[in-house]
């Protein structure tokens, strides 16, 4: 149908301009919308969205501490922090993550056991942040990385701090180590202050006294831009941001000579056993080894899988810190403190002789105790029964005493007692009473039970340390010294060495002070012709009081003979000896353990005497006589 | 009193002086003013978005240039000639949207430009000008309001370029050129009934629309009603510009010192999101006092449209203000999160000649249109 309509200027006007009106104030309602909607975003909630710009701008940037050195008495550095190489990669620079991982660990640059978890955790990290794929490289690792580093695009080889022992396994049992902090550490620490360390202290003095060495972190406000990259300027302006520098973890100083404690360890060397030095008057521990050990640089630069389940399955077990965990029947060596015991509650007389045929039996049994030497000591007194380690003399005491009255003597030794040092993992041993028996078993005590503590076997089981410690009590006559590691701190700030003053126990106060004289006698006697130890101390030029002990591993039927070469080599008995010299002014004594090494007077006396010359001689050579092996002869037990 | 009636004249003498000189570009004095103070504001937020990029910057300055001597060379068409080619040029405008649809040059992801060797051009831009042209040309000579097969038959012509340009995809485009064309036909005076008809038909139609849309468009209208479901993906875009606005606060961080801005953490910081940068560096006061230009401008041509000489002139110039609004409106409300991101420019701030060319390509048309006119009963 044809427009019949005409056209209508004025009508076609006024239609235009009723038009234009309702658009101009359509369009002034709708940018009032607008309006409306920016006052909302800029006066409303402004400060909820500038909080939100600053969250977006601003990151907080972790400052790692670096961790306080140790060192040894001289002042030697035994763990210090030394730049390794990292090798790191950056994901946003990497095209193929899974791939690179793989051509990586082909070069042995990283542990084919890592490539799936290293994938994982740059998988849940940041694009723009570095991941560490191996703490350490050799410069074998650097050279064959180098000449293909074009190959991997985002894969770098950086410069950080890593822990590093300078002395490899030396001490490692005192000094611990450092490693990447887990799941179970997290736990345990302020995540704010270590932000930015990947390391912590993981067992012995680097766990102890963690909280000195590691500092605290420090952080510093960092820009970013959208891309996660630092800028410093914005609008061509410098930015002014808060910043707080990290404060280093303090220094340590050990009261270990590292020059003795390699020469105990190298003495011990292809063995197994552990020994502790203590200076008398400090309780500082002079030497603290446990052998054999394992290189704790291992642990700082990241173990593999492989070699870890090495050292975790080595039947020498070089994990294990015998010095203050290994809890081994003490044998003979209890003997001057089960005197001291009959002496206290005067049970006996110390002048008295006792008639040693070389068997002893219980009244009204036929249960035969033999020595170990078959046809007897002859008429022995205190201090012979010491020096020639009379079995006999010992069981016949400690019949008299009974077992609760050993207990609590012994106790006061510290048997049975954690000593105090000041690391961790330190295990009690045992010193049995009828109450414990009663306890743990829910049976009565035999008598025959209590003959053979008195010799230092049955249930009593004692630590090396401990037995140093029991050592140094009697070096003392009856200080209680806790026995320490660490003697000084120097603060990272302002340098200053603050020594930590000695800690004390309750002192073991005799009902008769003469009662030291007698058994410190009898130890002294040990050192001399006729004494167990007598072959050690020949040619010293300072009186020694010491105490053998061989402790049977496996019990042996009563009538049967033992016989080292026919005993396999691991079970073999152990051999023990502690002492202290110089016996009229006792300025460091030891306890040595040989891991079936035999007899106590040849395989472990001999450490202890080297031990006494290079502290009190200064005399670090191969002079005096080397441990032996355990000789086919039946010796004191 | 002396002096200052002195002085009150010789300013007088400057004025009409140059009254007269625009007069005789014909030039409107006011509408021009308010455009270049846009420009120029826009021309000052730029450096300050692009990262203080002066290079950028000198491009924008060139393209400004560019656009005002064509403003200026369109104001001296004659109306007539304008009308009589708007068929052509809307004709060559499909064919080459065609064209483009075949074997268009690819920019970023979507086929827009046409490659011509020497420059490359967007042949939907020409529409946003053709389209309502063509509308104003079809009904110039028929009697207003339009019947109902004269509102079809305009459907028609605005459909075919709108839905090849939607096509391309360029939604923003679409909807700018779509809404030149609908303005047209508003201001034609097409009965209310039929557009309230139309906008529920149009309700109607968005299942339909959101069937043939891209993934990326349909993401974008997800986003746009809750952008919190993909801080990092499509809703970023919306998250940070309200953050940029908000942490502006009423007077702005400073000029260049926008650590959204600055840090890229806006994106689209110097294109489509400048609004943003307004606010976040400039403050609020400064982005009300821009809308408040933006719809001084948009009365301003409203204005001028309703004083032009005939159906033709008013429609065209009528359709040109209000696309300007659209504009601003669209930017600014997108912006600020009451839209959805849809690509249009803010007008004459944001960077890229093309949008900066053919607004004031469409103020110089507006410009001639309206002072062409014979002064009838004057």
């Amino acid at each position: 149908m044809p427009d019949t309509r005409i056209k209508d200027h004025w009508r076609e006007q006024r239609l235009f301009v009723g038009r234009t009106l309702f658009a101009i104030v359509a369009a002034a309602v709708l940018l009032l919308l607008v309006t409306g909607r920016l006052f909302y975003l800029q006066v409303v909630k402004h400060s909820y969205f500038a909080e939100q710009a600053q969250g977006n701008r601003v990151r907080l940037e972790a400052l790692p501490p670096d961790r306080g050195l140790i060192y040894d008495r001289a002042g030697t550095v035994i763990a210090e922090n030394t730049p390794a190489y990292e090798l790191e990669l950056t994901p946003e620079q990497v095209p193929d993550v899974a791939g690179t991982l793989r051509r990586l660990a082909d070069l042995s640059l990283i542990d084919p056991d890592q490539v799936a978890p290293l994938e994982r955790v740059i998988r849940s990290g940041r694009k723009f942040e570095p991941v560490p794929l191996r703490l350490s490289l050799s410069e074998a690792d650097i050279a064959t990385f180098a000449v293909r580093q074009h190959e991997f695009p985002g894969v770098e080889i950086q410069t950080r701090l890593a822990r590093w022992y300078p002395f490899g396994d030396s001490a490692v049992h005192a000094l611990g180590y450092v490693g990447i902090i887990s799941e179970e550490d997290l736990k345990h620490i302020d995540r704010d202050e270590y932000s930015g360390s990947a390391l912590i202290g993981k067992s012995g003095i680097e766990s102890a006294y963690e909280t000195e060495l590691h500092g605290a972190a420090g952080h510093a406000e960092v820009v970013v831009n959208a891309q996660g990259r630092h800028v410093d300027r914005l609008g061509g302006a410098p930015i002014s941001l808060e910043s707080k520098p990290p404060r280093a973890g303090n220094d340590l100083i050990l009261g270990i000579d590292m020059k003795i404690q390699q020469l105990v360890e190298h003495a011990l060397a292809g063995r197994r056993g552990a020994a502790v030095a203590i200076e008398t008057e400090t309780g500082n521990i002079i030497a603290l080894a446990s052998v054999p050990g394992f290189d704790p640089n291992k642990f700082t630069r990241g173990i593999s899988n492989r070699e870890y389940a090495a050292l975790r399955d080595d039947e020498d077990r070089p994990l294990f810190n015998r010095a203050l965990r290994g809890t081994y029947p003490p044998g003979s060596t209890v003997k001057p403190f089960m005197a001291l015991a009959g002496l206290e509650y005067g049970a006996i007389d110390p002048s008295a002789t006792r008639n040693c045929h070389g068997v002893y039996t219980l009244p009204g049994s036929s249960h035969p105790y033999h020595d170990w030497k078959k046809e007897g000591h002859g008429a022995v007194d205190m201090r012979r029964a010491i020096a020639t380690s009379c079995d006999v003399y010992f069981y016949g005491l400690a019949e008299t005493l009974g077992i609760d009255r050993v207990h609590e003597a012994m106790s006061t030794l510290g048997f049975g007692q954690l000593t105090g040092i000041d690391i961790s993992g330190e295990r009690p041993g045992l010193m049995p009473s009828q109450e414990w028996k009663r306890k743990t078993y829910k049976q009565a005590w035999f008598p025959g039970e209590t003959i053979i503590v008195g010799i230092g076997q049955g249930y009593l089981l004692a630590t090396p340390l401990q037995l140093a410690h029991a050592a140094t009590i009697v070096a003392t006559r009856g200080k209680n010294l806790k026995p320490r590691l660490v003697t000084a701190i120097r603060d990272a700030d302002t340098r200053a060495v603050k020594p930590i003053p000695s800690v004390a126990g309750p002192p073991l106060t005799l009902n008769d002070p003469r009662h030291w004289d007698v058994i410190i006698e009898g130890m002294e006697q040990v050192m001399q012709p006729g004494g167990t130890g007598a072959a050690a101390a020949k040619g010293a030029p300072y009186r020694m009081a010491g105490k053998s002990g061989t402790a049977q591993v496996f019990s042996l039927g009563q009538n049967e003979k033992y016989v080292a070469s026919r005993v396999s080599e691991r079970l073999r008995d152990h051999a023990w000896f502690i002492a202290f010299a110089p016996a009229d002014q006792p300025k460091i004594a030891v306890a040595v353990l040989v891991e079936n090494g035999g007899h106590g007077g040849s395989a472990a006396a001999p450490i202890a005497r080297r031990i006494f010359d290079a502290y009190l001689l200064g005399k670090y050579d191969d002079a005096t006589p080397a441990p032996v092996v355990a000789s086919p002869e039946p010796e004191e037990r | 009193m002396l002096y200052s009636d002195h002085l009150n004249s010789s300013t007088r003498k400057t004025l009409s002086r140059t009254a007269q000189w625009l007069r005789r570009l014909h030039l409107d004095g006011l509408l021009l003013g308010l455009l270049i103070a846009v420009c120029l504001f826009g021309l000052f937020v730029l450096y300050s978005a692009t990262g203080q990029n002066l290079s950028q910057w000198l491009n924008q300055v060139e393209r400004l240039l560019l656009a005002l001597a064509a403003m200026v060379l369109l104001a001296q068409t004659p109306p007539s000639w304008l009308r009589r080619a708007s068929p052509v040029i809307y004709g060559a405008g499909v064919l080459l949207l065609l064209i483009v649809a075949v074997h268009g040059s690819v920019g970023k992801g979507a086929q827009r430009w046409l490659d011509l060797r020497v420059f490359r051009f967007q042949p939907s831009e020409i529409m946003k000008l053709a389209v309502p042209m063509m509308c104003a040309w079809y009904v110039h000579e028929r009697p207003l309001p339009p019947s109902l097969r004269d509102a079809l038959m305009l459907l028609g012509i605005i459909l075919i370029p709108a839905v090849l340009i939607a096509k391309q995809p360029d939604l923003g485009t679409a909807l700018l050129v779509g809404s030149a064309g609908i303005l047209v036909v508003f201001l034609a005076g097409l009965s209310t009934t039929v557009i309230v008809t139309g906008v529920i038909g149009l309700g109607a139609a968005l299942p339909i629309a959101w069937h043939f849309m891209r993934d990326y468009q349909k993401q974008r209208v997800l986003t746009f009603i809750d952008p919190s479901q993909d801080p990092l993906g499509a809703g970023y875009h919306s998250i940070q510009s309200q953050i940029a606005i908000g942490s502006g606060g009423v007077f702005g961080k400073g000029w260049t010192h926008g650590s959204q801005a600055q840090l890229e953490f806006l994106p689209e910081r110097s294109t489509d999101f400048i609004f943003a940068v307004i606010g976040e560096e400039l403050g609020f006061l400064a982005q009300l006092a821009l809308l408040v230009v933006y719809l001084a401008i948009v009365a301003r041509a409203l204005y001028l449209s309703v004083g032009a000489q005939n159906t033709y002139a008013r429609l065209v110039c009528g359709s040109f203000a209000l696309t300007f609004f659209v504009y601003a409106f669209v930017n600014t409300g997108m912006v600020s999160g009451i839209l959805p991101v849809v690509g249009v420019p803010l007008p004459l701030v944001s960077y890229g000649g093309t949008a900066m060319v053919t607004l004031l390509a469409s103020f110089g048309i507006l410009m001639s249109l309206h002072s062409h006119r014979k002064l009838v009963g004057a």
